[in-house]
């Protein structure tokens, strides 16, 4: 498969200290691309960062979508090249509806489902929820299932799922995996974060983020064994002892 | 002047009634014999229908107009009242004076429109007694249509008190055209389990000058309050907001919520909360957020395509919305 995302030597800085340290990371286009990691490795900085939000420019390495660097790009422009994001916390927005906001979503992308076919795959009923304002009234876990719905009514190239599955109940969680699913079998490649590991089994390949480096990249088995094992052992706080992975895992 | 079907098809009439439909209202219900209505132009009253249930009697003033709405026990008003006011020339001044008495257990809704589309130097003056009875419901939404040149003072004055397990819903809009200098002071005064939500909605440009003081009067035990103001500033404009608490009843419950959002350097805001609780059994909260719009909120939506530019309108709308 053709590489659609490439990151090399992605340097993140946020108050003087460095989150990611020099990230090297490819996604193949049509893959669902695991991003594993425990809390405070540096998995949302790196979703911000390749979306290009305010406060995340990297102060080394670059980001190619396609083929082209998108480092010094806009938000705006990176989303219309066929990137966007998913956050772990939706932002509320007063007066917006449901409806207004999947037809934004719907304006910028490709091929675009109908606003009804995205809310009716995330397990909200059109009816009752295309009326609805995105403010504070919609619970967490319904508001993570309209962000879902706009990035299947976008129809991208690349989704940044961040912690899609965080706020969700258990039950539900298989729901939302079929939801990436079809978003990949729809063409969007897919790059998902998280830190569950039975999450992260879903996906085609993975790699495992440990202190704003990719410590492996792999099949999801395996990078799900090295963080289980790896991460339970290991004594450090977002500081990899490198040596104990050998010199050059995190640049695989 | 009491309340019966009169109509005048003057131009001032038609030329408001255009007013109206063009800033979304309804125009036609200002002919519609089955929905009560009063359309005055300064103070000239253009068009008056009262319906049974409800009473409206008016009076003319040099300046304005003196009103007495009165609602009796029990009825309930199934289509919303539409009042229009306006004046039309660039210069003029509007005094509307006005009692609202809602009887027990009733319920209405009154839509009122004001359209000052040339004004360069008008006044409108409103000041306004309700009385909401037990038990009954009155909601209140104030819409403006303002020209581009700045011209209108509008000056609301109201002091309302809501009996017991009576609700009192009010929304004031001033977001079409430019809102000149706007002083709005309302004070609510609740009983035992009384209910009211005051909004307003503003957004401000130019030199354009806003005060907005909002009260809420928690007498009764279980009153509830809460005060939401929506303030938009550009250029040069300048708003102060107050919102004001007193818990006096047991178990009353209290809320101001602002917010402000500034675009560009030069706009002006403020928030002033005043929370006096008499009794401890009483809650009051606030909260208010001025500045310049949620990054986060900006980039959901560049995230999904927009321009920065239209996301901050896309934002702005659905706030004042």
């Amino acid at each position: 498969m053709a590489e659609l995302l490439r990151i090399e030597d992605l340097v993140v800085e946020r108050e003087g200290r460095a989150i990611l340290r020099g990230v090297d990371l490819a996604v193949a286009e049509g893959e669902i691309h695991a991003i594993l990691g425990a809390n405070g490795t540096g998995k949302s900085t790196l979703a911000y960062a390749i979306m290009g939000l305010s406060g995340y420019k990297p102060t080394r390495g670059r980001i190619f979508f396609a083929g082209e660097d998108i480092t010094e790009k806009s938000v705006t422009e990176r989303a219309r090249l066929g990137i966007t994001l998913a956050w772990q916390q939706p932002a509320s927005f007063e007066g917006l509806t449901v409806r207004e906001y999947l037809e934004i979503a719907r304006r910028s992308g490709r091929d675009c489902p109908a606003v009804e076919e995205c809310l009716a795959l995330v397990g909200l009923p059109p009816t009752s929820y295309l009326g609805r304002t995105l403010n504070d009234r919609l619970s967490g876990g319904e508001r993570k299932r309209v962000e879902l719905a706009a990035v299947l009514a976008m129809s991208p190239r690349l989704a940044i799922l961040d912690e899609p599955d965080s706020g969700i109940d258990v039950l539900s969680l298989e729901d939302i995996m079929d939801v990436i699913r079809r978003m990949n079998r729809r063409g969007t490649t897919v790059l998902l974060i998280t830190h569950r590991d039975e999450f992260a089994r879903a996906a085609h390949r993975a790699s495992h983020l440990c202190g704003g480096r990719i410590l492996k990249t792999g099949e999801c088995e395996e990078v799900v064994r090295f963080y289980k094992s790896f991460c339970k052992e290991c004594t450090h706080i977002n500081e990899p002892e490198l040596e104990k992975v050998g010199k050059d895992e995190g640049k695989r | 002047m009491k309340g019966s079907v009169e109509r005048d098809y003057s131009r001032e009439f038609a030329a408001l009634a255009e007013v109206l439909e063009r800033t979304g209202g309804d125009a036609a219900a200002l002919r519609n014999p089955r929905i009560a209505s009063l359309v005055v132009h300064q103070n000239r009253v253009l068009g008056l229908n009262a319906l049974p249930g409800i009473a409206m009697d008016v009076d003319p003033l040099p300046d304005g107009i003196r009103a007495h709405v009165e609602v009796r026990s029990g009825v309930v008003i199934p289509d919303p009242v539409h009042l229009c006011f306006g004046v039309l020339p660039k210069e003029g001044v509007q005094r509307i004076l006005s009692t609202f008495r809602i009887g027990e257990g009733a319920s209405v809704q009154f839509l009122a429109h004001c359209s000052f589309p040339n004004a360069e130097k008008v006044q409108h003056i409103m000041e306004a007694e309700l009385e909401i009875g037990e038990g009954a419901t009155m909601a209140y939404t104030e819409v403006h249509y303002h020209g581009p040149y700045g011209g209108t003072e509008v000056l609301p004055k109201a002091r309302i008190r809501v009996h017991r397990n009576g609700r009192y819903l009010s929304e004031f809009k001033l977001i079409q055209g430019r809102v000149g200098l706007l002083s709005l002071d309302y004070t609510v005064h609740l009983g035992e389990g009384a209910v009211t939500e005051l909004v307003s909605k503003v957004y401000g440009k130019g030199e354009d000058r806003i005060a907005i003081r909002e009260a809420l009067h928690l007498e009764g035990p279980y009153a509830r309050g809460l005060v939401k103001s929506r303030i938009v500033l550009q250029d040069r404009a300048q708003a102060e907001f107050t919102g004001e608490a007193l818990g006096i009843g047991p178990y009353s419950r209290g809320h101001i919520d602002c917010t402000e959002i500034l675009r560009g350097t030069e706009a002006r805001a403020s928030a002033v909360p005043k929370l006096i609780v008499v009794d401890e059994r009483a809650k009051l909260t606030h909260e208010a957020a001025i500045g310049s719009i949620d990054r986060k909120i900006l980039e959901t939506l560049m995230a999904r395509g927009l321009p920065e530019e239209e996301a901050v309108e896309v934002v702005v709308r659905g706030l004042l919305r």
